[in-house]
């Protein structure tokens, strides 16, 4: 057995680094910090390719030949009742050191890339520590132990998005989206923390080798029927995946990840793209097990709000002008397919191919569309505008990042051999073997996300040659050198035999191209990027003339289906209005009224009886002389009954 | 003599320091040596507690000291402490430090506000040592009054009116609570003997149910007053509008915790079967007031109303927890008290240097302050995100012992109860977040705050203090979840042999 507890430094190293940089990073110049930063980001990515490399080639594999899942260091952190704890750990199988190397990967990209792309920016110091304190809190989620941990982590990756969706805090668009962000996720993890309320009660552990090992206590109990026909674990279950749902930007709560695009570009590349939103889907992994066998309704949960979010993300994508909120909805509907492979995916074997097939996505999709944000960023940089329509002709000018936003949306598009053709095949064989229906659903996902990446690219780079401020360019080598290395991991990363290391059982199996699904998906492809670029190649009136045919739906889908002006009504109107506003005014006038109603009464009363005491004899006299009067007449009275 | 006699000596040691100080400097620096020494010996208390139980002490309370004190009525100076009691202490030393460097700008009568300040956090130094009921009242009468001074002569706004209402309405408390007091202590020896106010005592005994039924309500409402238990709660909005900055502090700080002490070690303590019988109500009450508190701060504009309100919400989760009668959810009410003790604190410290910088408590006056005063800015979201739950601060460990020892409850009552509470944590958010969005985000919106200075020295020294407090529970709670564990072994066993049904 190879002793593993460094990996804890991979935890301890960018909350060092967060500490640090947070407290003194003024004290130097501001690069200081960055590169600060950046270094310990490299320490810790390659402890993780070494950790993958002694865990998949070197340790030796459990008694069956499947991968081990042990924990590599483990601390008690607080004691709740006789066998609920809170521990701290480090949690090793295969999903948990995939997700190290996609986080660790992609952040260090990231943090190179932001040296270039932030630099003169106010607050550089205050952008680089809440990376390391974002990175610190997304590796704790992945590596956790117990579920509690990956809450406790969850709520901290939701303040480091907070942070730095509002990095430009004066400017009202980016607090309002960053309170947002927060409100709506932390509504989400509401429903996740009943869950785990549920299921620790149920289960009495937290522990996840324990709930999804073979024995699991989530098996046995809990399975009695307890609301709606459905039972314990199922709730638990759905209740958890809606704090997932939350964090993946699931429908109908999605709507804090387009809003979420007004934080620099480089977060939203790390964060809105490629680690923290795909968290949803890593928990729903982490607790496979008890959704397949302990709750197999809430893993049809999962299915069909994946579904839905994928076709309901690809069609609003496909009307929208922000290259970052088209990369957003793109995101929403991406993770949609990952959360829809999860859905229809049994356990062990071939059976679990929807599972590997999710975390194959997860793993191709982190590069290439964190790629493509930071392509976008390239290209915002350099024109100073989001929309595509006061860009064109950009091949010319960022050619570097021409040819890797290609690579990127060949790779998203699903054309082979790149890695995205592979991943989404997957998916798609799973989905055939499950529900037809929602295959050819995800059939036309495919089209339609084809169609709006090579709309958004024939857009920038191709169409009409504007004219720019300044002639735009490429951006420093620090820019430019992650973009390359990103699109070579969108290049080559489907060729890994997935199949062979991440796999429900952890046992390896053989997965296969399936040509029966692989070439209708990849014409289908084809069919999007042929109709994107007869519209947008060379400018013409054709796409206003279809989406003014399609009438109220593309006007609907144009305003995201009205979905963000629901909650508002909700929030704004309901809440606000009907529930806070009354509930102000009656603790001012009833609560207090009655408070002050008390002490009015009491100071009358006084006001009255102190008259009695006047200081007149006459008056005195009176009240005496009739008292004895009333008090004889009553007397009397009494007596002669 | 007990190291728990130190916590009423030095005050008086420092309070006839400032009488004989001679200028204001001096009697400020008196105040900063004693209240420091003070600390010092909480954190000393703390470190010989945990050495006496990890040296294998398994008394009930230690560092006894017992004296007579009336004999006629059987009354004692008798002092002693558990794992409780060591904890709230900590709080207590750490909120009334902090709040002398917060009242550093104090400019007039000096002398006179550092006097009551001390005397105040004497009266709760001396709650919370005491195991003797009488002395209980005694020092909690002594931590009230002068309250009544402070807001009355160094508060703001209509400061007579929230001094009266306040003091009134927690004296009206008080009234209940030594009726209650007197009940218990007409029934203390059940099987004969001399009565007694000894708690220790008491506890041992078992009080017929009708008369616990009686005497609980007095006792619950009196203490639940200070508390800010529903619908009791509306002197604290006025009260802590009105009071100084280092008084709010205290008191939303410590004094209100007295009640939540009160409930759990007289009321809940003492009379288990009526806690039984009768929880149900106060937690319908708690669990009304954790929602409304929380909603009642959406709407406030002023800074110390929304605060307040928090409190409100915060303070309702304390008796909420308490009400649930399990060891996890009252560890969990306990680290609350603490945990929300130090926020508020620091919530009230910032928001009176914020005050004394903008001269507005309105939040739509103010907006985009994060660019002029960085640090409290930060220190503001710190105890916002505090406040709002967050994990790796004190309020996540405090919020989630509760919900978790709460849900063990089985029957659908409490766990609807719990969940509501839970739900809890999103309007908080809301509130928090948007104060922080208007208060500190965003551009300025008046160009008189350009020329604002950030926190000076004495304000950083208070900030940090309290900041250390949340961040230390918020990362390492095992150690305090460990001594208070070990104080609630007797009110657990209490409450488990006269619960009719076992939980």
């Amino acid at each position: 057995m190879i002793d593993f507890s460094y990996t804890v430094w991979i935890l301890l190293i960018p909350l060092i680094m967060f500490v640090v940089v947070g407290l003194f990073g003024n004290r130097f110049k501001p690069l200081v910090s960055g590169i600060a930063g950046t270094a310990g980001l490299f320490v810790i990515w390659i402890l993780s390719l070494i950790t993958a490399y002694k865990y998949f080639f070197v340790l030796e594999k459990a008694a069956d030949g499947s991968f081990q899942k042990f924990l590599a260091f483990n601390v008690r952190w607080l004691n709740l009742t006789d066998t609920l704890h809170i521990d701290m750990g480090v949690l090793l199988d295969p999903i948990s050191i995939m997700m190290l190397i996609v986080i660790t990967t992609v952040s260090f990209m990231v943090h190179v890339y932001s040296i270039g792309y932030m630099d003169g920016e106010k607050g550089f110091m205050r952008f680089f520590a809440t990376l390391s304190l974002f990175s610190f809190s997304m590796l704790g989620l992945v590596v956790a132990t117990n579920i509690f941990q990956m809450y406790i982590f969850w709520e901290l990756v939701g303040v480091s998005s907070y942070l730095l969706i509002g990095f430009y805090y004066t400017r009202d668009s980016a607090v309002s989206a960053s309170k947002k962000a927060f409100i709506v996720t932390r509504f989400a993890d509401l429903g996740f923390l009943i869950g785990i309320l549920m299921l620790s009660f149920a289960t009495g552990t937290f522990d996840f080798l324990t709930l999804t090992g073979p024995n699991s206590p989530a098996f046995s109990s809990g399975t009695g029927i307890m609301f709606l026909g459905l039972s314990t674990m199922t709730w638990s279950m759905i209740f958890v995946f809606m704090g997932g749902a939350g964090k993946s930007a699931m429908f109908p709560l999605h709507i804090w990840l387009p809003d979420a695009m007004e934080g620099p570009t480089p977060v939203s590349a790390l964060i809105h793209a490629a680690t923290m939103v795909v968290a949803g889907v890593y928990l729903v992994a982490r607790l496979f097990p008890i959704y397949v066998f302990a709750a197999p309704v809430a893993l049809d949960v999962v299915m069909y709000v994946g579904a839905f979010s994928s076709i309901f993300a690809a069609v609003i994508a496909c009307t929208q002008f922000d290259i970052k909120r088209v990369l957003a909805y793109s995101t929403m509907s991406q993770i949609g397919l990952m959360m829809f492979a999860l859905g229809v995916s049994g356990y062990g074997g071939h059976e679990g191919l929807g599972y590997m097939a999710s975390m194959f996505h997860l793993f191709t999709h982190a590069f290439f569309k964190s790629l493509l944000f930071l392509g976008a960023g390239a290209i915002i940089h350099a024109v100073h505008s989001n929309v595509m329509n006061e860009m064109g002709g950009l091949r010319k000018h960022l050619p570097i990042t021409h040819i890797t936003f290609l690579i990127a949306c060949l790779a998203i598009a699903g054309v082979p051999p790149l890695s995205g053709f592979f991943s989404k095949d997957e998916i798609l064989a799973a989905g055939h073997e499950r529900s037809l229906m929602l295959y050819w659903v995800e059939m036309i996902v495919s089209g339609l996300t084809a169609f709006y990446m090579f709309r958004l690219y024939f857009s920038i780079f191709w169409g009409k040659d504007r004219h720019y401020h300044h002639t735009p360019h490429e951006g420093s080598k620090t820019m430019t050198i992650p973009l390359m290395l990103l699109a070579i991991g969108a290049l080559l990363s489907g060729l890994i035999p997935f199949s062979h290391f991440v796999t429900t059982d952890r046992l390896p199996f053989a997965a296969h191209l399936d040509y029966g699904i692989a070439i209708p998906a990849v014409l289908v492809g084809l069919l999007g990027i042929g109709i994107a670029m007869v519209f947008y190649r060379k400018e013409t009136d054709l796409p206003d003339r279809i989406y003014n045919a399609l009438g109220g739906f593309s006007k609907a889908a144009f305003h995201k289906f009205y979905i963000d002006e629901v909650y508002l009504f909700i929030t704004k109107k309901i809440i606000f209005n009907y529930i806070s506003r009354p509930v102000a005014w009656f603790d001012r006038h009833i609560v207090d009224g009655a408070m002050n109603g008390i002490s009015f009464v009491t100071n009358e009363a006084a006001d009255r009886i102190k008259r009695f005491q006047s200081g007149q004899l006459q008056q005195y006299a009176l009240v005496l002389v009739s008292g004895v009067v009333l008090l004889t007449l009553l007397f009397t009275y009494l007596m002669t009954n | 003599m007990s190291i728990l006699t130190l916590f009423i000596i030095i005050p008086v040691l420092t309070i006839i320091g400032i009488l004989f100080s001679k200028s204001h400097m001096q009697v400020k620096w008196v105040s900063v040596v004693g209240m420091g020494l003070q600390l010092l010996s909480a954190i000393g208390l703390i470190l010989l507690y945990l050495a006496e139980r990890k040296a294998g002490n398994m008394a009930e309370v230690l560092f006894v000291q017992d004296n007579l004190w009336y004999e006629t009525l059987n009354i004692h100076f008798y002092v002693g402490v558990d794992g409780v009691s060591v904890a709230m202490i900590g709080l207590t030393a750490l909120v009334v430090f902090a709040g002398i460097f917060a009242s550093w700008d104090i400019v007039d009568l000096p002398r006179e506000f550092f006097t009551s300040l001390i005397l105040l956090a004497s009266g709760v130094f001396g709650f919370f040592i005491s195991l003797d009921l009488f002395t209980m009242f005694l020092f909690y009468e002594l931590a009230v009054i002068p309250m009544y001074l402070l807001i009355g002569i160094w508060g703001s706004g209509p400061r007579h009116y929230s001094a009266m209402k306040l003091t009134l309405m927690l004296m009206g408390g008080s009234a209940f609570i030594l009726l209650g007091i007197i009940g218990i202590y007409m029934h203390s020896a059940p099987n004969g003997g001399p009565l007694t106010f000894d708690l220790i005592k008491i506890s041992k005994e078992t009080i017929p149910l009708d008369i616990q039924c009686f005497l609980f309500p007095f006792l619950f409402v009196g203490f639940g007053v200070l508390g800010a238990l529903f619908p009791f709660h509306t002197w604290s909005p006025d009260g802590h509008a009105s009071a100084p900055t280092a008084v709010s502090m205290l008191h939303a700080g410590v004094l209100m915790k007295l009640g939540g002490y009160g409930c759990y070690r007289v009321a809940v303590f003492l009379l288990p079967a009526a806690a039984h019988e009768l929880g149900w109500i106060f937690l319908i009450l708690a669990t009304i007031g954790v929602i409304y508190g929380a909603f009642g701060a959406i709407w406030q504009k002023d800074l110390k109303y929304i605060n307040a309100y928090s409190s409100v919400s915060h303070c309702a989760l304390v008796l909420f927890a308490i009400l649930m009668f399990n060891q996890t959810a009252m560890n969990g009410a306990i680290m609350q008290m603490i945990s929300h003790g130090i926020m508020t604190a620091l919530f009230f410290a910032l928001i009176g240097m914020i005050y004394g910088r903008t001269h507005t408590r309105y939040i739509n006056e103010m907006g985009g302050l994060m660019k002029v005063m960085p640090f409290l800015a930060v220190a503001y979201v710190i105890a916002g995100l505090a406040s709002l739950g967050l994990p790796g601060f004190s309020g996540f460990v405090a919020e989630m012992t509760i919900f978790i020892g709460a849900f063990q409850n089985v029957d659908t009552f409490h766990r609807v109860a719990t969940i509501i509470a839970a739900s809890s944590i999103v309007v908080t958010a809301v509130y928090v977040l948007r104060v922080v969005g208007i208060l500190l985000l965003g551009k300025i919106k008046n160009e008189h705050f350009e020329e604002i200075k950030d926190a000076k020295w004495h304000d950083k020294i208070s900030v940090v203090t309290l900041i250390f407090g949340i961040t230390l529970i918020g990362m390492a709670p095992l150690w305090l979840s460990d001594m208070i564990t070990g104080g609630l072994g007797p009110i657990v066993q209490k409450l488990l042999a006269a619960a009719p049904i076992l939980p």
